[in-house]
């Protein structure tokens, strides 16, 4: 059924792609209800991407929220006993108020999770999944890593009031070294950790070069542990080939409060922003009261229908126009023979304004006669 | 085919300085220097191509990714809060954000405030900022005349030189934060186009150092 593939759209093929690479790496189909007890976010809120929610009241009074995220509902729902790995993709529509238009949208979401005992091996794989995937989007991608360890161990012993962490954390996402300095110098912080963040955020490249770098900083012994993940991680792509893509990235900061180790954004040439996004949340694990760690990321597909051009040259291959008096057997008989040699037919009685097609054909009796061609 | 860079520069005598350190960068386009209404300028052989917009909209332009890097105002940053990357402050296009009012204006902390202003996120988180309730009236130009006619008790906006408001009986009450005017990026663009980029931010470090 060849057919099938050029039915699809671009980001339908993009799914089928995607699920397939997560269950031959034996990740699981996660589905879950489109619904989810509102409490589970406010005990939550700054996990999610926006605030506002889709709230409504259940027919038992309770209220109830419309999906913003899946990975708290997977966490929710998993099982502490088992000591395995859980390994689970989902594939969703979530529902998010976009900070631009002010109004409610409905993303769809694809994305796996890894809770449990996850080993360095776990981390690699999902990384390594992560750069999968944007392969499956696009050939030309990037992977931007960092590690929250050595962000959170850059700005350990400074003492930075909450408001000046957050202007901090806010100038390292937009690689902004002056605002560094300026936050800096406000709080008088030392010129030794402002120059280490300063270096942080301007470190940007191939991960040999950039661990390479790190390794060099004086303070480099604080971090042993993260850069040993790191090229661990390296190695991994190196081995599935995806090394050249991926980018070393310290302005990558996602909450600390959340996520604790290596944490990833990607992106594709042509979409404006980033496609993918994830990272070790461990920290997300311990407030809800789960002991295990956890890993994952998601894909947010809405944004992918941007980088691929209208690949159908016309709407349908052939117009079959017939007469009021045409019999409803003829014109069910040469509509099916038209399908039946691989065209795709659109039946009417006046030519439609505006519609492309290959050919024009009138039926006449039992006939069928070709009117225009401009195949 | 070399890639173009995409850069879109702000409308004005701002642009025109900017434009001028790209040109030193070894990004020139000298059709940009001819007077006529065209809009977009670029030079294949060095791979750029920029665009004058209005200045309020460079930030828009990149973010979208329509353009890779532009210049903005630190104001229009703060109150757009687009979500790109802020490399460089080019030192250049400085003013203030003040709140300002007439002379003879006292603070009545039993009332709330009354702020006009085009900057109505800035004048939020200000306020918030010092815990101070106030009420938005948000203007699109000439704010000046607001507090005049009794429309509201201050405003906030930017202050270069101060003649403006000496003109119209104000005077700066409270400063907010300096402005200057920022090189910024699209957070894709950076990393697709990161060679041409990260000339282009050395270069201009290089220029704001052999201006000091």
């Amino acid at each position: 059924m060849n057919n099938i593939n050029s039915v699809l759209e671009n980001d339908e093929k993009i799914i089928f792609r995607l699920r397939e690479l997560y269950s031959k790496y034996g990740y699981m189909k996660y589905r879950m209800s489109k619904f989810e007890e509102y409490d589970l976010y406010v005990r939550n809120k700054d996990f999610l991407v926006s605030e506002n929610i889709i709230t409504f009241t259940d027919v038992d009074g309770k209220l109830m929220a419309l999906k913003p995220d899946v990975t708290l509902s997977i966490i929710k729902n998993s099982r502490e006993d088992t000591a395995s790995v859980q390994k689970m993709y989902y594939n969703e529509n979530v529902y998010r108020a976009s900070s631009e238009t002010r109004a409610f949208k409905e993303i769809m979401q694809t994305g796996l999770e890894a809770i449990g005992d996850i080993d360095d091996y776990c981390i690699c794989e999902v990384v390594m999944l992560a750069a999968k995937s944007l392969e499956c989007i696009s050939k030309d991608y990037i992977l931007d890593i960092s590690h929250m360890g050595i962000v959170s161990q850059a700005m350990e012993g400074i003492e930075i009031s909450l408001n000046g962490k957050t202007a901090l954390l806010k100038a390292l996402g937009e690689k902004n070294v002056g605002g560094i300095s300026a936050v800096c110098a406000a709080e008088g912080i030392d010129e030794k950790s402002t120059d280490l963040l300063k270096k942080l955020v301007t470190v940007y490249g191939a991960p040999d070069k950039v661990i390479e770098k790190l390794k060099s900083l004086p303070q480099a012994e604080k971090f042993s542990d993260a850069i040993k993940q790191l090229e661990n991680i390296t190695e991994m792509l190196t081995l599935v080939g995806c090394a050249d893509k991926v980018r070393i990235d310290f302005s990558v900061v996602n909450d600390m409060g959340y996520y604790n180790g290596v944490v990833f954004k990607g992106f594709v040439n042509g979409v404006p922003e980033g496609v993918l996004s994830g990272g070790q949340y461990d920290n997300l694990m311990r407030k809800m009261s789960r002991k295990s760690g956890a890993i994952g990321f998601a894909v947010y597909l809405d944004l992918l229908e941007r980088i691929y051009e209208d690949s159908h040259d016309y709407d349908v291959s052939t117009v079959l126009l017939y007469d009021e008096d045409a019999k409803l057997c003829d014109v069910n008989n040469a509509v099916k023979k038209l399908i039946d040699k691989g065209e795709t037919v659109i039946a009417q009685k006046t030519k439609p304004e505006k519609l492309t097609y290959k050919k024009l054909v009138r039926l006449c009796k039992t006939e069928v006669e070709e009117i225009e061609n401009n195949a | 085919m070399k890639t173009m860079l995409n850069v879109a520069l702000p409308k004005g005598r701002l642009g025109e300085k900017v434009y001028a350190m790209f040109e030193k960068a070894g990004f020139e386009c000298p059709s940009i220097k001819e007077t006529n209404r065209k809009l977009i300028f670029e030079n294949k052989e060095k791979g750029i191509r920029y665009f004058w917009v209005k200045p309020s909209d460079v930030a828009i332009y990149v973010e979208h990714g329509a353009a890779d890097i532009g210049v903005a105002g630190k104001d229009i940053l703060l109150e757009y809060e687009p979500d790109i990357y802020e490399l460089l402050d080019l030192d250049i296009g400085k003013c203030r954000m003040a709140v300002a009012g007439k002379k003879d204006f006292r603070d009545n902390t039993q009332k709330t405030l009354r702020v006009a202003t085009k900057f109505s996120n800035i004048a939020k988180n200000y306020y918030a900022s010092i815990g101070r309730e106030i009420d938005i009236i948000h203007l699109n130009g000439s704010i000046e005349i607001a507090p005049i006619l009794g429309l509201s008790d201050v405003i906030v906006d930017i202050v270069e030189t101060g003649t403006t408001l000496k003109e119209n009986n104000l005077e700066v009450l409270e400063e907010i934060v300096p402005i200057s005017a920022r090189l910024i990026a699209n957070k894709a663009s950076f990393k697709f186009k990161n060679e041409q980029i990260e000339k282009i931010l050395q270069s201009m470090t290089c220029q704001m150092e052999d201006k000091k």
